[in-house]
């Protein structure tokens, strides 16, 4: 790994008798896109604020390019942030929020004017320094938050969920932005969301946070095909739960059973011995639909099921339908051919999945979190 | 757990700076005085000077129906001021709040407060000229036959009514508007959709979401009528017997502060009595009503 | 009832007529007191005789004595101007104070201290006057006993009129400023500080331009209070009397119309000061 811009050591934080953040570790490489992913009060805030310096750990230590930001106030860190309301300074122009960070380094104004101003140009809004901000797009606003930061050149950019305001379409759009400004300018990013898509196609690396503690840091891919915890699975991408005991462990291939006498395999994914509790995840896109038993790929364990709803959604299109024997509701992805386009609600299907591509794990509770 | 915490000392010097001028201003000014009054209108008489305390200020007011006839008189005056006032008021701040649109009822609102930008002693010589007996308002009425000769319209207690409404006007439209402008017309919609009739909507719906603006309103404005001092001694003259008058003459006039501070502390007293009243009234707390203002 | 519900056409009219004689009533002394300013008659009163400018510029030659001429109404302005400068200097500036110290500090006795500064609001501004009368003699008496200092100031005269004045002025400056300080988005102060501005540059470049349209509002607000307070005033004026305990004089005699020109001329300021404050974009 290249060198670390940012590292954080048993990092704690308690509010009360509230654990907010539960010593967490993790490193961030310069130049690189790293996302915090988690549910509203999972920490990631606390987090964030703590690397920003709004908030100063209980314990542990933050390093930031290599210095120890204890006791730094948050003025003199070579951190910037995107607020998630962006705050952007209503009383002043597009071109003096982008210069205010300048000015309280003790620039000069025609300095000040022209860093703003080719600053404005890289982010696509040359000409707009005049502007008063609530003339500007929710777009362009979002553009004139990350450059009054970027303008400072600071060796990270903290971004605290910043497209959450923004709808939908824009939201897309900014996504990519996002990504290529980043490419652009090679700041390292911190990022900070509780969407997973936004984690997935922006990030290098994400981190999963849930209670104060990281699940799993990893690539998105990693987090998506082998994710290292139940929450992992639930929480990033669409999955089937199903939680049962397994009957039989065979190296890595788990025979769960439910409650009901539905029975399935899948791969382990942490300990887990003949008549523990567990749950097992299989991605929609994982499993295969057919009309006959036949058409299934061989060597699969086929299951039944009837028709209970289709989703239309273009090239998200799924059928949800029901497990025969358990009556539990699964969600399958519909190929694009559209063979499956005239499914009738209370249809029997058949479906089946490669075990390899269906992760099990311990049951919450008992077989621990996952890694920390 | 907004911004980082700052070293405690400094923050709590910084505490105690701000401080400073709020317990200046609220000992000095306020408590300090209020607690000098109330020892004055304890004193014994103003023969003994260190006599100790009496009650003999508050007796007399007793004693003397003149006193506390005026006392009577300008309590009951305020009341139903305050009440003709919101009576008054209330349509205007509906239509401003609710049926103007746009740039008419901002301009309606401007109009309604242009007059009190300009200081009661004006307003109140508009009045008198209006109403005296060689008057505007005598001339015309003789112009048009209603009257043989021009009569003297100051100096009776309706004219004082009507100085004290006019003047008291704008601490009830502010505040009733800014509590009607707040109701979602989506509200009075529905409830007429379920059946319900214009007054019923009035009673039911409009009249209980107001009823912290009236409060608010009839708060101030009783209290601003109970301690007016231009409009009643200017439109009654002579036969204004307004409380606050009595306060000015054994203050000034008479030099008798131990009377003037007895009678200063009833006047306080019955003030403070309808603040509570009118917040025990509608269930509302001091601060969040004086807060609407 | 609102326009989206049918409203009977009787109803629709009387509304509007109710409307224009309510702003007639309010409008309507004021009208008379500017039509009298330049009647050619010696006392404020019908019929109209002629147009004159007289009860402005008369110099007294005539037995007329106009506003620009009549030293003592001029005298009692200037002697409500510097009143007001005072009280609005002190109002503005304790009010600021005080937002920031309910706004953003905590402390003991908080509660207490935020319904104290709401009070001076309910005492009736007579009760003001003679309490702040009261207890400045009892202080300047102290002085002068026990100390053998004579604190001039403490007795009845402009000094205590302006404190007088600000003991209820300052709650209408609180509460207002603070108002707009609630509004405030402390985000935009932490952005200030991670752009790595200090304390003192987040207050002076983000915090008091947010605050300045509260400011300026309180300021014009308590000028104007300040120059139309009566009853507060009256109980603590000395030697040289403000606009309005001269004016009040004045109109128990039963005065000339040169009252009404300097109504008038108030009229004109106070309506300059209001379109000034129009016209400022809000926020």
């Amino acid at each position: 790994m290249q060198q670390a811009d940012l590292t954080a050591t048993s990092v704690v934080k308690r509010f009360g008798d509230h654990l907010a953040v539960d010593s967490i570790s993790f490193e961030v490489a310069r130049g690189s896109f790293f996302s915090i992913l988690g549910p509203s009060g999972c920490g990631k805030t606390t987090l964030l604020r703590m690397i920003a310096g709004f908030l100063e750990p209980d314990q542990g230590e933050i390093a930031i390019g290599g210095l120890n930001m204890r006791a730094v106030p948050p003025n003199r860190r070579p951190v910037n942030m995107v607020f998630q309301q962006l705050a952007l300074f209503p009383m002043m122009s597009v071109g003096e929020n982008v210069a205010y960070g300048l000015a309280r380094r003790g620039a000069g104004r025609a300095e000040r004017a022209a860093k703003a101003a080719a600053m404005l140009e890289r982010v696509g809004l040359a000409g707009a320094a005049d502007k008063r901000v609530d003339q500007l797009s929710g777009g362009q606003r979002q553009r004139v938050a990350i450059a009054r930061s970027l303008v400072l050149e600071p060796t990270l950019l903290l971004l605290d969920e910043p497209l959450g305001a923004l709808d939908l379409k824009l939201r897309e759009h900014m996504k990519i932005e996002l990504k290529q400004l980043q490419a652009e300018f090679g700041t390292t990013f911190v990022y900070i969301t509780h969407d997973q898509s936004e984690a997935l196609v922006l990030s290098d690396r994400v981190g999963v946070m849930n209670r104060g503690r990281f699940e799993q840091i990893g690539s998105p891919q990693d987090l998506y095909y082998r994710p290292a915890s139940a929450f992992v699975a639930g929480f990033v991408g669409d999955n089937n739960r199903i939680e049962g005991r397994a009957v039989a462990v065979d190296g890595a291939t788990v025979t769960l059973e439910t409650a009901d006498g539905w029975r399935l395999h899948a791969r382990r994914e942490t300990a887990v011995a003949a008549g523990d509790a567990v749950e097992a995840f299989v991605r929609p896109e994982a499993a295969t639909l057919a009309r006959e038993r036949a058409q299934l790929p061989p060597g699969q364990s086929v299951h039944e099921g009837v028709v209970d709803s289709l989703l239309f959604d273009g090239a998200k299109s799924a059928v949800l339908l029901r497990e025969s024997r358990s009556r539990r509701e699964i969600r399958i992805a519909l190929p694009q051919t559209g063979q499956f386009a005239d499914l009738r609600h209370g249809e029997a299907v058949f479906f089946s999945f490669d075990p390899e591509r269906a992760t099990c794990f311990a049951a919450a509770g008992r077989g621990g979190n996952g890694r920390g | 757990m907004t911004g980082r915490a700052r070293p405690a000392l400094s923050r709590r010097l910084g505490t105690w700076l701000l401080m400073a001028p709020a317990l200046s201003w609220i000992g000095l000014l306020i408590v300090l005085p209020h607690a000098e009054l109330a020892m004055l209108s304890l004193k014994a008489g103003s023969g003994a000077p260190q006599g100790g305390f009496s009650l003999a200020q508050y007796r007399t007011f007793f004693d003397e129906p003149e006193y506390w006839h005026t006392f009577v008189r300008t309590a009951w005056m305020s009341a139903l001021a305050t009440f003709l006032t919101l009576c008054f008021a209330f349509p205007v701040a509906w239509v401003i709040a609710k049926v103007a649109k746009g740039r008419a009822a901002a301009w309606l609102f401007l109009a309604c407060m242009i007059p009190f930008w300009i200081s009661e002693t004006v307003r109140t010589l508009g009045w008198m000229i209006l109403l005296r007996q060689s008057g505007v308002l005598p001339m015309l009425l003789t112009r048009i036959g209603l009257t043989a000769a021009p009569v003297e319209l100051l100096y009776h207690d309706s004219t004082i009514m009507i100085g004290l409404i006019y003047t008291s006007m704008l601490f009830m439209i502010v505040p009733l508007v800014s509590s009607l402008q707040s109701l979602d017309d989506a509200l009075i919609e529905a409830a007429y959709d379920l059946g319900a009739s214009g007054p019923t909507v009035l009673r039911t719906i409009v009249i209980p979401h107001a009823a912290p603006g009236m409060t608010a309103g009839c708060i101030i404005v009783f209290m601003l009528t109970l301690g007016n001092y231009i409009t009643p001694t200017l439109l009654g003259g002579k036969n204004s017997e307004w409380f606050t008058e009595q306060i000015y003459t054994q203050f000034i006039t008479r030099f008798n502060w131990g009377q003037g501070a007895a009678f200063g502390f009833l006047l306080l007293a019955l003030s403070t009595a309808m603040v509570l009243v009118g917040l025990r009234l509608s269930g509302q707390r001091f601060a969040d009503v004086m807060g609407r203002g | 009832m609102i326009p989206s519900l049918p409203r009977p056409p009787w109803l629709r009219a009387a509304t509007w007529i109710y409307v224009a004689a309510f702003v007639g009533f309010l409008f309507l002394p004021l009208i008379v007191v500017s039509v009298f300013a330049f009647n050619d008659a010696p006392y404020p009163a019908p019929p109209w005789h002629s147009f004159t400018l007289d009860w402005f510029v008369a110099d007294g030659s005539t037995s007329r004595l106009g506003l620009f001429h009549d030293s003592q109404l001029l005298e009692s302005i200037w002697t409500s101007c510097e009143v007001g400068v005072w009280v609005t200097l002190l109002s503005v500036s304790v009010g600021l104070a005080n937002a920031l110290l309910l706004g953003r500090h905590e402390f003991r006795g908080k509660q207490l201290l935020s319904v104290m500064m709401l009070v001076p609001l309910v005492i009736p501004g007579v009760i003001l006057g003679i309490s702040i009368l009261a207890f400045a003699s009892r202080i300047a008496q102290f002085g002068d006993d026990s100390l053998g200092l004579d604190l001039g100031f403490l007795r009845p005269g402009l000094p205590l009129v302006v404190l007088g004045q600000f003991s209820y002025i300052a709650t209408i400056a609180t509460l207002t400023i603070r108002a707009r300080l609630a509004r405030f988005d402390r985000t935009l102060e932490e952005a200030a500080l991670n752009l790595g501005a200090s304390r003192a540059a987040v207050f002076a470049t983000i915090l008091l331009p947010y605050l300045r349209p509260a400011l300026i509002g309180t300021a014009a607000v308590a000028f104007l209070l300040s120059f139309a307070d009566f009853n507060t005033t009256l109980m603590l004026v000395g030697g040289d009397p403000p606009l309005t305990v001269l004016m009040y004089g004045r109109m128990h005699q039963g005065a000339t119309p040169v009252l009404n020109a300097v109504s008038v001329f108030l009229m004109i300021a106070s309506a300059a000061l209001a379109l000034a404050m129009v016209r400022r974009p809000r926020d």
